[in-house]
């Protein structure tokens, strides 16, 4: 094996809780890459403002993701970037790992970040009008619609504030969603209620897009009758929530039924020596707080793990 | 860049990637893939412009962008003709294909 590529951690994910465990990690002398799939800052990035994360009045995303990647850096940790798993084996006390170029890396220990993305509807149109009427982002390309008329899909809480925030734009915003009651927050719902601009289809799923050049109408079917009609609209905002990027690690690792790593307290999974942290794993709240929490126990358990690795190794060749 | 920078960047470069887009969520990770391959791509110029500057009426007004309505626009330009348009975010791989697709690689006479 080539001993340039070999780590005491690896950290595959680089959003907060990836970045976090690479500080902690590369602050404790353990050697230490992180390598992720996009770019840093993982779906950190998306977001314009971040409000809470405490001891930042108020900071963008990629800002906060930038200072991160500086710190991490600077305590000597390596990260690479846009290039992802095409085969890991976890098992052992060498941890082998397989990237798409072609480059092969192995660790002691490992820490699964990989986090999560927007979840897409998956059916006949999606892809063709992504960017051209489908749009999974508000503040992107809410100014696109301006005095149009609009559907927004989903029933949480970034489906319902977004909503509001394309009534600016949009003369007319009907949302749609799969049940008969919303899932957001109380404020949330009364707000949507109370907006003029704001329509509902309720207990009904988009089924295609169609459109020319640009999106121009969706098939809506009713869940509850199963009808479908055709319904006009010059755009579709889809806020459908998350889903874990965790395929690569099927069969590798212990996933709950919706494909979320699952860890102890102490970010230990099933495999010794293989840790998870952030969005990927099975919990309740996501937050970027939560992510950096989640990040620093793993990497904390993760070190005690690799010293207690070095000292047998020491007994061992001292015996 | 300004319209003018543009017609100069499309005039003296054979291959040109230009994205015009906002510090948004969308439109980062398109200049952060663009910036890793800089050095890969050594016979192609990338160049970035201001979606909120007048300027970019000479990308907003190209044929090829009529229905985008999703930002970064990313238009790839082959001895000053546009030969490729996104609308949105695009992984590495697709901007990758693109690159590969349509611009070939000259091999340097130097």
């Amino acid at each position: 094996m080539n001993a340039v590529n070999h780590y005491d951690a690896i950290v595959i994910g680089a959003g907060p809780a990836g970045l976090t465990a690479g500080i902690y990690l590369s602050r404790a002398r353990l050697k230490t890459l992180i390598i992720d799939e996009g770019v840093v800052g993982g779906q950190m990035v998306l977001t314009h403002e971040i409000a809470n994360y405490p001891g930042v009045k108020s900071i963008s995303g990629y800002q906060l993701s930038s200072i991160m990647k500086e710190q991490a850096k600077s305590f000597g940790c390596d990260i690479k970037t846009n290039v992802s798993v095409s085969s890991l084996d976890l098992n052992g006390e060498e941890k082998e790992l397989v990237l798409k170029d072609g480059s092969a890396w192995s660790a002691n220990a490992v820490i699964l970040s990989p986090g999560g993305r927007s979840r897409t509807l998956g059916v006949k149109g999606e892809d063709t009008f992504k960017g051209r009427g489908i749009s999974y982002c508000a503040t992107c390309d809410g100014d696109f619609f301006t005095g149009k008329e609009i559907i927004v899909v989903g029933g949480g809480n970034s489906a319902l504030e977004e909503a509001v925030s394309l009534t600016k734009y949009a003369s007319k915003v009907t949302i749609i969603h799969q049940f008969d009651t919303f899932q957001a927050f109380e404020h949330a719902v009364e707000e949507v209620k109370s907006n003029d601009k704001i329509h509902f289809i309720m207990e009904s799923a988009i089924t295609a897009f169609y459109g020319y050049e640009k999106l121009e109408s969706v098939d809506i079917k009713n869940l509850a009758s199963g009808a479908t009609m055709n319904f006009k609209t010059d755009g579709a905002f889809i806020f459908i929530g998350y889903v874990p990027n965790t395929e690569f690690l099927k069969g590798t690792i212990d996933l709950n039924q919706w494909g979320e790593i699952i860890v102890r307290s102490d970010m230990s999974t099933n495999i010794e020596g293989v840790y998870a942290a952030g969005d990927s794993t099975a919990k309740r709240f996501r937050q970027v707080t939560t992510a950096v929490g989640d990040g620093t126990i793993a990497a904390l358990a993760a070190a005690q793990f690799l010293n207690e690795i070095k000292i047998k190794q020491k007994q061992f060749l001292t015996a | 860049m300004s319209a003018a920078d543009l017609n100069k960047a499309i005039s003296e470069n054979e291959n040109v990637m230009v994205i015009c887009g906002r510090m948004g969520p969308m439109c980062i990770p398109v200049y952060g893939i663009a910036e890793e391959l800089e050095e890969e791509y050594r016979h192609v110029k990338f160049y970035d412009m201001e979606f909120d500057n007048p300027e970019s009426y000479i990308i907003r007004n190209l044929p090829e962008v009529r229905g985008f309505m999703g930002i970064p626009f990313t238009i790839y330009y082959r001895s000053g003709k546009v030969v490729k348009a996104t609308s949105s975010i695009q992984t590495k791989d697709q901007v990758k294909a693109i690159l590969d697709k349509e611009f070939t690689s000259v091999v340097n006479a130097e």
